[in-house]
């Protein structure tokens, strides 16, 4: 579904991504772990098409098709999805309107008819409950004075209601109570399917406790130095990111 | 009458006086001249008058101009329909360069509200009383040229307790075949407990030449009374307005106001101006200005608070692209007299391009210790985030910068009660945002 091949990407100058390989069959769920500032929103926003990053080296494969030459909508409209790390708050644009918005341009890119309004309503009321999305926050102002974790769940609501192939989820996690976490989590589950794809970036194993991951890779300084499965999580939850750390200054001093 | 050059030129010395025009109304003509009077004496702004500074005026008004509009041109259906307003059930009144056409308007009836030509109305009571009265009009030079010298205009008259099932939409169409210098004239009086809404709009016929319109239009509101008063500002590319509008509130009245200026005259400039007379009153002045090209729109604001336990709340909103360039005055007076006072103003600005530019300037006058005012101005740029979560989401760069214009907008266009109006105005919008991406 999606092949990175020794992607690099510069912000502002800075080289950010160092030759990033990764392949992503359909099914399949990745987690991406590694310290802070190590470049893993970079990661995903570069997938996105987020403009103020430069590719400056290699390619990405999305479904046979280049996804680099994509303008962000483009990338969205063939299936991906990215859940922010830091969702925006738009004043004045309607949560619902917003979604509507978004699946019928989806859905024209596909030259489906827009979708009409009780459908569209029905829709909503299932993905609603099926993450269990406060259903007042849907005639808000689009995650205007939502609190940190009604931000999250509104992300995972978009995304079940966009159905995309695959989505990136960017420590949607972070700032989630326990129950939200199992809520949120249990949901992204009932999402999974054979021809669907996840990369989750996270901190926390707990998080792989619920959605179990097929992979786990580490990324560090730009690079995904450790591939492995949920066992490595556990053991990076026990011995923290410094033994490797260690195994790459070793690598590049050899 | 027309000026061979500079028409700056040609009404600052040549222009002849009102006793010269071919159907000068024998009860209006005092009222006339006297404007006369005041014109010459006021004479024409330059960058150097304080209210005029972010205005050239003199680079609008330096072409050839036609000023006298007795030609009557004809409309089409077609081009009724392009002045208009999809879905807006209403009653109709259509002007023609400046001259109500029975023809194409549906009125009124039934007789508790009135519209007629100002020229039929000439020795109307209320018109003696009210016509070219109101005290903010006195000091300004364009506002008295149209007093002078006004084609015609309507005078619109709700009796005690009146009000209308529907809006009543009054339409504009210029259809000069020459660069014309057109000055329409309303009166609207609402007598005690009369309730009016009042669209205006306008469309110009000719591309090739320039339409200059200078209207007036004084609202009296008589106690109790309440106008929603709408004006929407969108013509042809080479049309240029000043726009006066200059209301006087007794106790108890409402006054909502609205202006809409969208692409794209070349030049807009309104002077709204309202005085409260009587206590207990409530004015609400929204303002939303879409602006392109090198569009200049010079909204010039006053609200003057003459006497005690009165409410005004401004908002005005501008979202301005490529060499569009805006400007902003609000003064508020609250008098020594006008205690209790609420008086409420904010300024807010999106700039869409890096050559665009705003001047916003509050003017309050506070002269009464006890009452609450406040004033702001607002100037951002387009968040890049918003509008990179919104295509993150499959919205297309258009539609997405039309979502978060509309967001900027929605607290003016929230407060518009037609739903029809409401949808025309989205629409225009979405217009305006596709226009700025397709240049
Ligand atoms: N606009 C920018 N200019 C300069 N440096 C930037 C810019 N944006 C990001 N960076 C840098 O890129 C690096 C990677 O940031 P990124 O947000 O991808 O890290 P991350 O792995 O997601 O971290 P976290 O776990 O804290 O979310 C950081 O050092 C960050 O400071
Ligand atoms: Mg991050």
């Amino acid at each position: 579904m999606l092949t990175i091949k020794n992607l690099h990407a510069e912000v502002d100058g800075k080289q950010i991504l160092k030759g990033i390989n990764l392949e992503i069959k359909k099914g399949e769920m990745h987690a991406i772990m590694g310290p802070n500032g190590s470049g893993k929103s970079s990661l995903s926003s570069v997938l996105a098409g987020r403009e103020n990053y430069t590719v400056t080296q290699g390619e990405v494969i999305f479904e046979g098709k280049n996804l680099l030459d994509m303008s962000p909508e483009d990338r969205a409209r063939e299936g991906l999805f990215l859940a922010f790390q830091y969702p925006v708050e738009i004043p004045g644009v309607s949560n619902l309107h917003f979604l509507k918005t978004a699946l019928n341009e989806i859905r024209a890119y596909h030259s489906l008819p827009a979708m009409e309004s009780k459908e569209f309503l029905k829709l909503t009321k299932e993905k609603q409950q099926l993450v269990d999305f406060n259903a007042n926050l849907m005639n808000r102002s689009l995650n205007e004075g939502f609190s940190g974790g009604e931000k999250k769940r509104n992300e995972v609501f978009q995304l079940a209601m966009l159905d995309p192939k695959l989505a990136i989820l960017d420590e949607t996690d972070s700032g989630l109570d326990i129950d939200a976490l199992r809520i949120v989590a249990a949901g992204v589950n009932k999402l999974r399917s054979a021809d669907k794809a996840f990369m989750v970036i996270t901190h926390y194993q707990r998080l792989l406790e619920y959605i179990v991951p097929d992979f786990v890779h580490v990324l560090y300084n730009g690079q995904i130095v450790k591939t492995g499965t949920k066992e490595l999580a556990l053991e990076l939850e026990e011995k923290g990111y410094d033994w490797l750390k260690e195994e790459v200054h070793q690598k590049e001093s050899v | 009458m027309t000026s061979d050059k500079s028409f700056y030129e040609f009404i600052s010395n040549g222009v002849p006086g009102p006793e010269q025009k071919v159907d000068a109304d024998n009860a209006i003509l005092p009222a006339r001249k006297l404007a006369f009077g005041r014109f010459k004496e006021l004479g024409l702004p330059t960058v150097k008058t304080e209210e005029w500074r972010y205005t050239n005026i003199q680079r609008y008004l330096k072409d050839a101009f036609t000023l006298a509009q007795e030609e009557q041109g004809t409309v089409t259906a077609e081009q009724l329909k392009a002045a208009g307003i999809p879905q807006l059930d209403s009653y109709r009144a259509v002007l023609v360069n400046g001259r109500l056409q029975a023809d194409l308007s549906t009125l009124p009836t039934g007789g508790k509200i009135t519209v007629s030509k100002v020229s039929d109305a000439a020795g109307n009571p209320q018109l003696q009383a009210w016509f070219d009265k109101h005290p903010h009009l006195q000091s300004q030079p364009f506002a008295a040229l149209n007093a002078a010298l006004f084609a015609d205009g309507l005078f619109i008259e709700a009796g005690v307790n009146a009000s209308l099932d529907k809006p009543l939409h009054i339409i504009h169409v210029y259809t000069a075949s020459a660069n014309a210098f057109i000055q329409p004239r309303h009166l609207i009086v609402l007598h005690k407990s009369a309730t009016l809404e009042v669209i205006e709009s306008a469309v110009g016929i000719n591309d090739n030449a320039i339409a200059f319109v200078n209207g007036v239009t004084e609202v009296v509101l008589e106690e109790n009374a309440e106008l929603w008063h709408y004006n929407i500002q969108s013509t042809v590319k080479n049309s240029r307005h000043i726009y006066h509008t200059s209301t006087t509130q007794k106790a108890d009245s409402r006054y909502h106001h609205f202006n809409f200026t969208l692409p794209s005259a070349e030049l807009t400039r309104n002077n709204l101006s309202v005085a409260l007379t009587g206590s207990n009153t409530e004015t609400n002045l929204h303002g939303l200005y879409l602006a392109t090209g090198t569009q200049h729109v010079d909204n010039h604001t006053f609200v003057d608070h003459l006497v005690p336990n009165c409410n005004s709340n401004e908002l005005y909103k501008g979202v301005l692209l490529d060499d569009a360039n805006g400007v902003f005055t609000g003064k508020i007076h609250v008098h020594q007299d006008a205690q209790k006072t609420n008086a409420f103003q904010q300024n807010n600005n999106l700039l869409m391009s890096e050559k665009a530019n705003i001047n916003s300037q509050p003017q309050l006058e506070i002269y009464a210790d006890d009452v609450k005012c406040s004033h702001g101005f607002t100037v951002g740029r387009f968040s890049e985030e918003s509008l990179f979560y919104l295509r993150s989401r499959g919205i297309g760069e258009e539609a997405a910068k039309s979502l978060l214009v509309n967001a900027f907008a929605f607290d003016i266009t929230d407060q518009v009660h037609i739903p029809a109006l409401q949808d025309f105005l989205a629409e225009k919008i979405r217009q305006y945002v596709a226009g700025a991406i397709n240049n």
